[in-house]
């Protein structure tokens, strides 16, 4: 099954749509609860980011019998430096967005800790791609 | 601890999704950050937290939260109180600070998360 949603800049009051409904079908499907958490809260804190820091984007899921692979894609402006940017506490959130209740600089480290395979493609000035894969088994 | 166990603990008002009476909250965890309450597994836990919008419910949402405080008197607008509803998360709404919401609720027995 796949699934496609839009990111929108900066939209705080819709920001986790995408994965809130991500987590309705994947409740119905009737995948273990230990895995949607695993599989949503990687896709939030990978959909917030994009609110956040880039551009909004788009989100795409995949889900079969093994596994979800979830990819968010922006044209925004990059991460310089990936290696600080997966440090927890490493932060470039503006103050709206830390108004907003982010800015911990956890979401990376949480998305790395809650995914079975996390690639990160990131080019400044052109955008950063996200691919989040969980195994079901 | 019941839910409207920890309401009246922090002279609480009650909003969002009803209350419910076989929920048993032991845990708690205060923070204004929502990508530190995504670091940890919510299981009978409430939340106790300044902040107050709809990020609030979506991180409850996806952390699998039944139960949150907010403190400093703050108050949902209408958007967000639909959210609770929708997601099936009581809200308790106080006028205490977060620092003495928990310290209430840590001499009542309720744990640290960690
Ligand atoms: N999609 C993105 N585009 C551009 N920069 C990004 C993107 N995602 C993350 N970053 C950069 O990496 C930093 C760390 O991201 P991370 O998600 O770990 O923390 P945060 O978003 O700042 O705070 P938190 O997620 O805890 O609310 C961000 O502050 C930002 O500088
Ligand atoms: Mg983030």
């Amino acid at each position: 099954m796949h699934y496609t949603f839009d990111i929108e800049r900066g939209n705080f009051a819709d920001a986790g749509q995408a994965s809130s409904s991500v987590k309705r079908t994947l409740k119905q499907l009737g995948v273990a609860p230990a895995n949607i958490r695993r599989a949503v809260v990687a896709l939030f804190e990978a959909e917030i980011n994009a609110v956040a820091h880039a551009y909004g984007g788009t989100i795409d899921v995949d889900i079969d019998g093994s596994k979800i692979v979830m990819v968010v894609a922006d044209q925004g402006p990059g991460i310089p430096d990936l290696d600080a940017a997966m440090q927890e506490g490493w932060s470039t959130a503006s103050a709206k967005v830390r108004e907003m209740g982010y800015g911990a600089g956890m979401g990376l480290p949480n998305i790395k800790k809650n995914t079975d395979d996390l690639k990160i493609d990131t080019k400044v000035g052109v955008g950063t791609t996200v691919t989040m894969t969980i195994y079901l088994a | 601890m019941t839910i409207k166990e920890i309401a009246r603990l922090v002279d609480g008002v009650i909003v969002g999704a009803p209350a419910d009476d076989s929920y048993d909250v032991e845990k708690a965890f205060a923070s204004d950050l929502m990508s530190d309450v995504l670091r940890f597994s919510m299981d009978e836990t409430v939340l106790i937290s300044g902040l107050c919008n709809n990020q609030t419910m979506r991180t409850s949402e996806m952390a699998d939260l039944r139960v949150v405080v907010i403190g400093r008197d703050k108050q949902p607008d209408a958007e967000m109180l639909e959210l609770a509803e929708e997601l099936d998360i009581t809200l308790i709404k106080s006028k205490f600070s977060v620092f003495k919401i928990s310290g209430i609720l840590y001499e009542a027995g309720i744990q640290p998360l960690y």
